[in-house]
């Protein structure tokens, strides 16, 4: 084959690395988007309570020391209430503070949510209006991070949070944030 | 039971489809005209088998048949009969049953008409087409069948999607649909060629009307939603290089590229493996639509069905298809060279640029789609772009303006060798007009961007350009108007098609450029006899109120738009909120003008401040489906003409040299 | 994207279907993303606007925050206008909602390192696609035409001898 020849098979190789390309995307979400704030400090803006849930989300305490992990969530969202024996799982990690971030939400049927499924948060912020979960690049919910002891995000999950995604993500995740 | 007689004739037609696949290859490699006989009644009897079935589906359909799945989950009992007929391809597996009864439409269509084409030509050919539809059947009763039962039925559908309750909408996939899979059939030629080792022109003959139906189908599919589009959505925009108004778009860039160098091959016996590649990748984008469409791959609101298994069903198809045929291509490349040369200057040269433009920026189309995906595979992930108009604006429009500047000299050029001081002293009257336009729009309008006056000009340049193409051929001017009359009534009808194919794309042109730069919109909040001026047109706010509409409640407003004092319409836009499922949308006024369209739309009210209005003048908006329209019409008149009309060679045969000379001469 | 009221169709039905994402808010009926505040400079408002055209809506599949009527575009759409308001340059703007959401929230992808092809792309195509034809015709033109057969010798000779 003289060198002009190899140039008949040029359709054929660009098939077949979109092909390749394609059965990849088969396994991923578009729609999702990944987070611009791993390795970056948590934005530092606090929360008020949920009446009941002192002291609310304290953005300086994330950097205490020791992991966090903060979950977005609604009473009027649907997939929060699938995601939430999850939640419960791993409120039961020691170690581990679990902090709530109540994303427009009412007080009352906020609180009547937790009261009906299980409470895991430690504490619970309330975003009334939503500009802070904005802060932490929230766009849908429910959303849930893992802060490390110096207070960095170190990883996001968007969506609700399946039986798998606990030991495929949340948990290497722990392990990876602590020193 | 006709449910299970359209599930059966389903079946049927795979039957027949897979005979029809393999027996007439068999046939033609053998020589046994036996076998290759078996290719003409199996596309009949394929066709007469999908027409049985899609009645059945229909059938379900009409009658609101919930027992049927696709009917329950797609149709309701409440919905005019428009709209319950347009919703069997409203939906995966219905439009799936679409697409193969098309692709069987072609396929008896050649068996039918296609007597003069050499025996195992015809064989291969159809061969071909039955193996695309093999995949396609197989893949519908594998994992999508429509005649699946839903037992217990419920006692209504949930089916009332008032978006989908759109004449425009409804009746878009049907065109979509004849204009993808239409390109079809310069595939199984293609491949059915390449089996054979063999291109002449007599092929080229015979792919151009198809391609060219094809070609007609799709530029109308894309106009209708693009028109949809605009006057569904509430803002005025039509375009917007969503992943699958770009699937659609790419095998109609890549058709328009085709059906040019099929004119080569026909006339000079050239650019044999160019047109092969091409009529390959139109019916291969037409599938990697299909695939992006249903797969959940790109995020695009079309999404029919994101089922990874689908998924991966039709990835696997397109890979032995196109797979398939481009490794054919790579293995019978040599065998494609063509005779003949011809000069750097030349319509064979303006025909390889036009291709080597239009490819490229098909290309480019491709890359700005798959980019995000290609991105999440390769970087795990973690690093996402979105690709948006912007992008396509940098990159694509750019390599449009030579391809359109080109576009008024190639049809005068001759073949062989061109005299291109001829060419552009012959086209000094249209550069001469587009010039004055450009000069006229500067004048008239300073602000906007400059590039528009640029269009402005290109687009007269391409409208006065087919105009002299027409006049030289007649030698207007030249010769007694009589006798110019003559000679354009005795032009071929590809002659007057191609005029307007071209001129239309110089009024889209316009219509784009003017629409896009010199949009005037105001964005307000309106108290009843509030006025507010759009694009030297006075638009009066006279009431608004809520009402009862047939399904929905409306909140309809009303507009008397004047200009310069005269009453020039009364525009009623409504906003419409439906209770099943609940949703709102947007009914815009629009008023169409030679000149531009008013535009209108209404919005709640903001407390005590007043209604929200958005009212906009959008300059030779119409422009751009006329133009649309022209385009197409100028296809079909170039497919009327008799040279294209199926036989044709044989004629030209039979009739002798003279036939075929004016044919040649005239072109 | 001429089917983005499907998508607000979807959200309807993700809302109440099983695990997904539920979108932020169920956007106000007939809001048309005509907001009650705008910026009182118009040639303020006509720079905010212009920016929240080139800004993607993370909610919608393809549409802009200047005309999604979702709660989070309306949300997004009144940072733009703060942001305006107190002084920034379109590229801060920008740069501020990057630094929330990554570049995906951008209609214009960035040139970085990883969009070098996206963007090198159609000129290189164009360059290597031109070169290599270019390259193939003339190539082409100056190979010598195929020899004559016997007959078409044969009628060569015929016809010059006439003369």
């Amino acid at each position: 084959m003289n060198r002009m020849q190899w140039r008949r098979f040029i359709p054929l190789g660009v098939a077949s690395f979109l092909a390749v390309m394609l059965f990849i995307g088969l396994g991923l979400d578009p729609k999702i988007v990944p987070s611009a704030l791993i390795d970056k400090p948590a934005p530092q803006f606090d929360l008020p309570p949920l009446p009941g849930k002192e002291p609310g989300l304290i953005a300086a305490d994330l950097a205490k020391g020791g992991v966090s992990l903060v979950n977005v969530w609604a009473s009027w969202c649907g997939p929060c209430r699938i995601e939430h024996p999850q939640l419960m799982e791993i409120a039961k990690i020691p170690g581990l503070r679990m902090i709530g971030l109540n994303y427009k939400d009412d007080p009352a049927r906020a609180l009547a949510f937790l009261q009906q499924l299980g409470d895991p948060f430690a504490t619970v912020g309330a975003d009334r209006s939503g500009r802070v979960a904005i802060e932490w690049g929230v766009y849908g919910v429910p959303e849930t991070f893992i802060i490390d002891g110096d207070g960095r995000i170190v990883m996001k999950h968007v969506g609700p949070l399946r039986p798998e995604d606990i030991k495929e993500k949340i948990l290497p995740a722990i392990a990876a944030a602590r020193p | 039971m006709i449910i299970e007689l359209g599930h059966f004739a389903l079946v049927l037609a795979f039957v027949l489809a897979l005979a029809q696949a393999s027996l007439p290859l068999i046939g033609a490699a053998r020589g046994s005209a036996a076998l290759m006989a078996v290719a003409r009644p199996a596309a009949m009897g394929q066709l007469v088998f999908l027409l049985l079935a899609f009645a059945a589906l229909m059938n379900g359909f009409v009658t609101s048949d919930f027992s049927v799945q696709v009917v329950a989950a797609n149709s309701h009992s409440a919905k005019p009969m428009l709209y319950k007929i347009a919703g069997l391809w409203g939906n995966h597996e219905g439009s799936l049953l679409l697409w193969v009864l098309i692709l069987a439409l072609f396929g008896a269509a050649v068996a039918g008409v296609g007597n003069n084409l050499p025996a195992s030509l015809r064989a291969r050919v159809l061969s071909v087409q039955a193996m695309i539809a093999c995949g396609f059947l197989s893949f519908m009763l594998a994992t999508s069948n429509p005649f699946t039962r839903l037992i217990p039925p419920p006692l209504d559908g949930n089916g009332l999607n008032p978006l989908l309750q759109d004449p425009g909408l409804a009746f878009h996939p049907p065109f979509l649909y004849l204009g993808y899979v239409g390109f079809s059939m310069a595939f199984s030629f293609a491949v059915a060629a390449l089996i054979e080792g063999r291109v002449d022109p007599a092929w080229a003959r015979w792919v151009r009307p198809w391609t060219l139906a094809a070609w007609c189908f799709l530029t109308i599919g894309i106009a209708m939603g693009s028109w949809w589009a605009y006057y569904e959505l509430g803002w005025g925009g039509w375009w917007f290089w969503d992943p699958v108004e770009n699937a659609s778009f790419m095998p109609w860039l890549a058709g328009t590229a085709l059906l040019h160098s099929a004119i080569v091959v026909e006339k000079r016996d050239m650019l044999k493996s160019w047109t092969i590649l091409l009529a390959i990748i139109t019916f291969s984008l037409s599938l990697l639509g299909t695939f992006i469409v249903r797969s959940g791959v790109l995020s695009s609101v079309h999404a029919f069905a994101t089922d990874p298994a689908r998924g991966v069903f039709i990835l696997g198809f397109l890979v032995l298809v196109i797979g398939g045929s481009l490794g054919l291509y790579a293995y019978r490349a040599p065998v494609l060279k063509g005779g003949g040369i011809f000069a750097p200057i030349s319509r064979e040269a303006a025909l390889v640029l036009n291709n080597w433009l239009l490819a490229t920026a098909c290309a480019t189309v491709l890359l700005g789609t798959l980019y995000p995906l290609l991105m999440d595979a390769l970087s795990g992930g973690v690093d996402k772009v979105t690709v948006g108009a912007p992008y396509y604006n940098a990159t694509f429009t750019p390599l449009m303006v030579p391809l359109l500047i080109l576009m008024a000299l190639g049809p005068l050029m001759s073949w062989k060798r061109g005299d291109l001081p001829g060419v552009l002293s012959r086209l000094r009257f249209a550069f001469g007009v587009s010039v004055l336009g450009m000069l006229l729009v500067w004048y008239l309008r300073e602000e906007g961007p400059v590039l528009a006056v640029f269009g402005i000009g290109l687009g007269i340049w391409l409208i006065a350009g087919a105009l002299t193409d027409l006049a030289e051929r007649i030698r207007l001017f030249r010769i007694s108007p009589y006798a110019s009359l003559s000679r354009a009534a005795g032009l071929p009808r590809a002659v007057w098609g191609a005029t307007m194919a071209h001129a239309g794309v110089g009024i889209v042109v316009l219509g784009i450029t003017a629409s896009s730069a010199w949009t005037e919109e105001k964005i307000i909040l309106m108290q009843p006899g509030d006025q507010a001026s759009v694009g030297g047109y006075d638009y009066r706010f006279i009431r608004a109120e809520q009402g009862p509409g047939p399904n929905y409640t409306a909140l309809r407003g009303q507009f008397e738009v004047s200009r310069n004092g005269q009453p020039v319409v009364t525009l009623e836009p409504e906003s419409r909120s439906y209770p099943t499922p609940p949703m709102d949308t947007t009914e815009a006024a629009i008023y169409p003008m030679l000149s531009g369209d008013l535009f209108a739309v209404i919005g709640n009210p903001q407390g005590d401040k007043g209604w929200s209005a958005r009212l906009y003048f959008r300059p030779l908006q119409s422009w751009i489906w006329g133009g649309a329209l022209l385009m197409t019409l100028g296809g079909a008149i170039s497919l009327s003409d008799r040279r294209h009309r199926v036989g044709a060679p044989r004629r030209a045969a039979a009739h002798g040299r003279s036939d075929a000379g004016a044919a040649i001469a005239a072109e | 994207m001429k089917y983005a009221r499907a998508a607000m169709f979807l959200f309807y039905l993700l809302l109440g279907a099983g695990p997904a994402l539920a979108p932020l808010g169920t956007g106000p009926a007939h809001s048309m993303a005509v907001d009650a505040v705008t910026l009182q400079d118009p040639a303020q408002e006509a720079r905010a606007r212009a920016i929240m055209h080139g800004l993607r809506c993370l909610v919608c599949q393809n549409q802009s925050i200047e005309i999604s009527d979702a709660e989070l575009a309306a949300d997004l759409r009144r940072i733009v206008r703060e942001r305006v308001a107190a002084g920034d340059s379109d590229d801060q703007v920008r740069a501020h909602l990057v630094g929330r959401y990554g570049d995906w929230v951008l209609m214009r992808p960035p040139f970085k390192l990883s969009t070098l092809a996206l963007w090198a792309g159609p000129p290189v195509l164009l360059l290597v696609g031109g070169i290599t034809l270019w390259l193939g015709l003339r190539r082409k033109n100056m190979q010598a035409p195929p020899p004559l057969s016997e007959a078409e010798a044969a009628q060569l000779r015929k016809l010059t001898a006439a003369d």
